[in-house]
């Protein structure tokens, strides 16, 4: 292991965090103009050319708000809450492919930053130590509401979990690897894996959009009964570290869909010009974070016994005999 | 068999069609500051103290606005006309009259209450101020500018032609 090899993973690295922060940023604003374009109405279009600057305006605020702690919550639990959700958000990007490989400046370098071949397991290992960070939040706030709201996170991304990785198992199975890179791969032989999975990736997806508390299943921060749910002390920066957490795990687990069901990198060309492999996987994240979007512009929210009703009777089922299905499709179809 | 509510997916698509089709309409929004929205006739905004066409004010500072204000947002201090210096075509005018915006509730029962119809609540609603001094609307603020045939008040008339307290006429020449 040489110098330039440490080098070029800390440069991917950085290049990797910048792009989940600027992701982000942007993200919140097309999540806006996307929602007001729904209720028929134009969205934040003053900061900058077509309010391109509104998430820098966002962000300036937020630095200058004045950061509460309340009297009587547990300080250190409370300031590491928001770090501790936002921290699996950002290293869940290490085992995503953005392609091959391209050469630059005379080196081989490959667009991703490690091929492991248990990626499917750390993306479910890493995507579960977020709900810590929502418990933590919820418990050392010292306040009703909080509480109620990381109870009912915990509650439900448990019971999602299951399903969640249930539906992994459908890729898993079919390429025979847990390496996403290698999942990619036999996704460029056969077909998308959404075309043989189509359950699956129902189910997947499903459990993802509890997974990050999104609409319909944003229990969690359910506002008319909540108030903000698990952040309801948090102001400033510590709240926008929440909302990056949620936004940023919006791109990765848009990113996981691509890389498990969609195709990944893959597209057309993409073996004679490697460089094409990130655009296709951008495209394929935009194109997802507009579904789970217009989900929210459109489905109201679940109720509570609903959604556990709904996790445990109906899906949880469904996974199974999915994962059934495919391993005797497996077996009988060499 | 009883389809159960979580699993009427035709429901779901029908919603998610809908919203996707709002998202090519016209959006409803009126860009505020560039765009304006003309008020509905019978609005009631800002108040404007009104003239006949000949110049003279409308306003006799009878002091009904005052009364009939439920609360008493507005001032009025009446003098006394006369030939040399007409003001309206009554017997009085109003010296002061003042209008605090804070405390009108824009009811429109001053309007109401005017006996010439001098005061009367005009389609003005950009009423924001930046120091409380700005609330506090006087009659320069407050009356109407002359027309082109009419003069500046105070007038100077011949003396036999405004013999009435309360005026009679809808337009004096």
């Amino acid at each position: 292991m040489d110098m330039t090899m440490v080098l070029e993973w800390v440069i991917k690295s950085i290049v990797l965090i910048l792009f989940g922060i600027v992701g982000f940023a942007y993200t919140t604003y097309f999540e806006r103009r996307a929602l007001a374009r729904i209720q028929t109405r134009i969205g934040p279009n003053r900061a900058g050319p077509a309010g391109l600057l509104q998430p820098v305006a966002d962000a300036i605020k937020l630095i200058f708000n004045e950061e509460l702690i309340p009297t009587k919550a547990d300080k250190y639990l409370f300031l590491l809450a928001p770090v501790l959700t936002v921290l699996p958000s950002l290293i869940i990007w290490a085992v995503i492919p953005w392609g091959t490989s391209i050469t630059l400046f005379g080196r081989e370098i490959s667009l991703y930053l490690a091929d492991i071949n248990v990626g499917v397991l750390y993306l479910m290992a890493v995507a579960s130590i977020a709900v810590y960070g929502i418990v933590i939040a919820g418990w050392s706030s010292n306040s009703k509401y909080p509480l109620l709201g990381s109870l009912r996170a915990t509650a439900q991304i448990i019971s999602y979990e299951l399903s969640l990785g249930l539906a992994f198992v459908g890729p898993i199975l079919i390429a025979n690897s847990m390496s996403l890179i290698q999942i990619v791969e036999k996704q460029q032989e056969t077909a998308w894996f959404i075309v043989l999975q189509p359950l699956g990736f129902v189910i997947f997806f499903l459990a993802v959009l509890a997974e990050i508390n999104r609409a319909p299943f944003d229990m969690p921060e359910a506002e008319q009964e909540l108030v903000g749910g698990y952040h309801t002390e948090y102001s400033g920066m510590k709240f926008a570290l929440f909302f990056m957490a949620e936004y940023i795990k919006m791109i990765a687990v848009s990113a996981i869909a691509a890389t498990l069901f969609l195709g990944g990198y893959s597209g057309p060309w993409v073996e004679s010009l490697p460089w094409l492999g990130p655009i296709y996987l951008l495209i394929k994240i935009i194109i997802l974070l507009f579904v789970i979007i217009w989900i929210r512009g459109t489905l109201p929210r679940f109720r509570y016994d609903r959604l556990m009703s709904f996790g445990w009777k109906i899906m949880l089922p469904a996974a199974l005999i999915n994962v059934f299905l495919t391993a005797v499709v497996i077996i009988l179809l060499p | 068999m009883k389809i159960p509510d979580l699993l009427r997916v035709n429901e779901i698509i029908r919603g998610l069609w809908i919203t996707f089709r709002s998202m090519f309409e016209k959006p409803v929004t009126i860009q505020y500051p560039e765009q304006t929205r003309d008020p509905k006739p019978r609005f009631k905004g800002r108040h404007a103290l009104k003239r006949y066409d000949n110049g003279l004010e409308k306003c006799i500072g009878c002091a009904l606005c005052a009364a009939a204000c439920p609360s008493d947002a507005i001032f009025v201090e009446a003098a006394d006309n006369t030939d040399l210096k007409r003001y309206s075509p009554g017997e009085r005018y109003a010296a002061t009259y003042e209008i605090n915006l804070m405390r009108c509730i824009y009811c429109g029962f001053c309007a109401d209450a005017c006996p010439t119809e001098a005061i009367v609540l005009e389609h003005i609603y950009e009423l924001a101020y930046t120091d409380r001094s700005e609330a506090f609307f006087t009659k320069e603020k407050l009356l109407d500018p002359v027309s082109d045939i009419g003069l500046k008040t105070p007038q100077k008339v011949e003396p036999g032609i405004f013999i009435r307290s309360i005026p009679q006429m809808k337009d004096p020449v």
